[in-house]
């Protein structure tokens, strides 16, 4: 028996779940969509946030700091990409496989090998928690409001414009005298950056890290930037604020995280979740291409 | 200004592909030279070009451009001193990015990118007038992205970017072949006007004969990886279709889109 009230009553969790994933989204929009990388880093990544910001805050330190040092951490790891990908020259994919296989270890060992270690709300001073969605909620949205910001200035910038250039059109990009290698890496540090960050919130507010917390990050990321740009985007070809691109990531997050919910609410099997997931962003990625009228943007985009 | 001596470039050493791009070429180039440069396909000038350009670096010999060895630096490194288009009109913008960002890369090229806005009033002022000058109606597009405009505009625009700040040496890559009669010409035109405007020394690749004989005071032209002619001046002048058809047929590299040219 369904009930509806139930749907309803899981509803804020979802969302305060869907935009800590969000804010995941954003640090990928900046590899995905802005530097045209596919990296696989994410879910070593987003796990590694988890683990640094749990076990800084067990050690006593203040749990804003802890997911701060967690984004540094994560920067970490994009650099790590960036070395694989520029100095040795390994394919995109497999410098990020590279990097996320590499962190596995890494984050056990942080972990003080232990699969997880968990955080209590009672014990510690914590951001936010699924005790509290409504504060979760606000949280999780002030942190999104403030890194859009951020990002908004810093791709205005001519470092941000240059990153831009690089994904677009390496070949411009170089004749304009950028440093395509130097653009690649900091894009990776900055987006993995910010994908350890919102695996520190969502630590936080599930009160454990788990050392496969980030399996799967990606394809629930690019899920909340496809979600996000079919409905932002759509055939309105017209130009969209960046600010904006940014923000439907984060609200794609949501959305996705809502039909999860309803999903679950249905009673579907949990286990093929990810299966739904997989197929979920296939559809959403396939619909651009199989669309009529597809063929003048083709052409606009090439050289990219 | 620019100064080649000696280089070589082997692609697929010691494989059955084994392509002896550039053989011991030498070439100099005085301040203020247009040089244009033709040859059959698979003669090498565009390998030159990409030598000058750093796309890969040569195996032997040197290039000093502007007073500076480049022989060993990276092509981003050396872009401060070149201004580039390229044969594919889709090369040179970033299809992405708005007409006005694309400027602002530009206006920066060879410069330190910090965190100082992309773009300021002052420049976009500038672009407008610059725009105006291609009479596109560019100017009132500004931040419109690249990619809605024609191959045409684009490569307009390309060629706009790589004069925008004084390059020391402008290369051009068959930089109209791409485009249609009518807008090749439009395009070959404007690069005329653009060099004589700031006196800018130019290396042009071309498969078109007519266009070398017409444009510029030096034609080079290139088989098999080496510089077999090299005029320049009053003797340029009076060279003929017929003297370079005579001078291909020689060396046996006629090709079908230099006939029909």
């Amino acid at each position: 028996m369904l009930s509806f009230s139930a749907l309803l009553r899981a509803l804020p969790g979802n969302i305060a779940q869907g935009m800590i994933w969000g804010i995941m989204a954003l640090g990928l929009y900046i590899t995905y969509k802005i530097l045209n990388f596919s990296d696989l880093t994410v879910d070593g990544s987003f796990s590694t946030g988890a683990a640094v910001t749990v076990m800084l805050i067990i050690a006593g330190c203040p749990a804003i700091v802890a997911v701060l040092i967690a984004f540094v951490a994560g920067c970490l790891a994009g650099l790590v990409t960036g070395f694989l990908h520029t100095v040795l020259k390994i394919a995109p994919i497999l410098s990020g496989i590279l990097t996320q296989i590499a962190l596995y270890s890494i984050n056990l060992h942080i972990l003080g090998n232990k699969a997880n270690q968990a955080i209590n709300v009672n014990d510690y001073s914590l951001l936010l928690t699924l005790r509290n969605t409504k504060m979760a909620i606000l949280v999780a949205l002030i942190f999104a409001a403030v890194l859009i910001a951020i990002l908004y200035w810093f791709f205005g910038t001519e470092l941000g414009s240059a990153i831009r250039a690089t994904g677009n059109n390496s070949q411009m990009a170089k004749a304009q005298g950028i440093n395509i290698d130097k653009m690649k890496v900091i894009a990776l540090s900055l987006s993995n950056g910010i994908v350890a960050l919102s695996g520190g919130l969502l630590a936080q507010y599930q009160g454990f890290a788990d050392v496969s917390v980030g399996r799967g990050a990606i394809v629930i990321g690019l899920a909340a930037i496809i979600i996000g740009s079919v409905i932002f985007e759509g055939k309105n070809k017209k130009e969209i604020n960046f600010s904006i691109l940014l923000g439907s990531a984060v609200i794609g997050g949501i959305i996705y995280y809502i039909s999860i919910g309803i999903v679950l609410w249905l009673k579907l099997p949990t286990n093929d979740m990810k299966l739904f997931t997989a197929i979920l962003v296939a559809v959403f990625l396939s619909v651009p291409n199989l669309s009529l009228g597809k063929k003048k943007e083709d052409k606009a985009n090439a050289g990219n | 200004m620019l100064e080649i001596k000696n280089i070589s470039k082997t692609f697929n050493p010691n494989s059955v592909n084994e392509n002896k791009a550039l053989k011991n070429v030498s070439l100099k180039l005085e301040d203020g030279d247009f040089v244009t440069v033709i040859g059959g396909n698979g003669a090498g000038k565009s390998t030159l070009l990409n030598a000058i350009a750093g796309t890969w670096l040569v195996d032997s010999g040197s290039i000093i451009l502007d007073g500076e060895d480049v022989t060993r630096l990276a092509e981003f490194k050396r872009a401060k001193l070149l201004g580039r288009v390229f044969q594919d009109p889709m090369m040179g913008t970033a299809a992405k990015l708005q007409i006005q960002e694309n400027l602002a890369l530009a206006n920066r090229r060879g410069q330190k990118r910090g965190l100082g806005w992309h773009i300021s009033p002052e420049e976009i002022e500038s672009f407008k007038e610059t725009l105006r000058m291609l009479d596109l109606g560019l100017e009132d597009r500004m931040t419109a992205k690249v990619g809605l405009l024609s191959g045409g505009q684009r490569q307009a625009l390309t060629l706009l970017m790589a004069t925008l700040k004084q390059p020391k040496l402008l290369l051009l890559d068959e930089h109209t072949a791409a485009l249609d009669p009518k807008t090749a010409r439009k395009v070959l035109d404007l690069t005329v006007e653009l060099v004589e405007k700031n006196h800018l020394t130019t290396f042009m690749v071309t498969h078109n004969m007519k266009d070398a004989l017409n444009i510029g005071n030096r034609l080079i032209m290139m088989n098999e990886g080496s510089i077999i002619l090299d005029v320049s001046g009053k003797e340029k002048e009076k060279l003929t279709i017929n003297d370079l058809l005579e001078l291909f047929n020689k060396t046996g590299e006629l090709n079908d889109s230099m006939i029909l040219s």
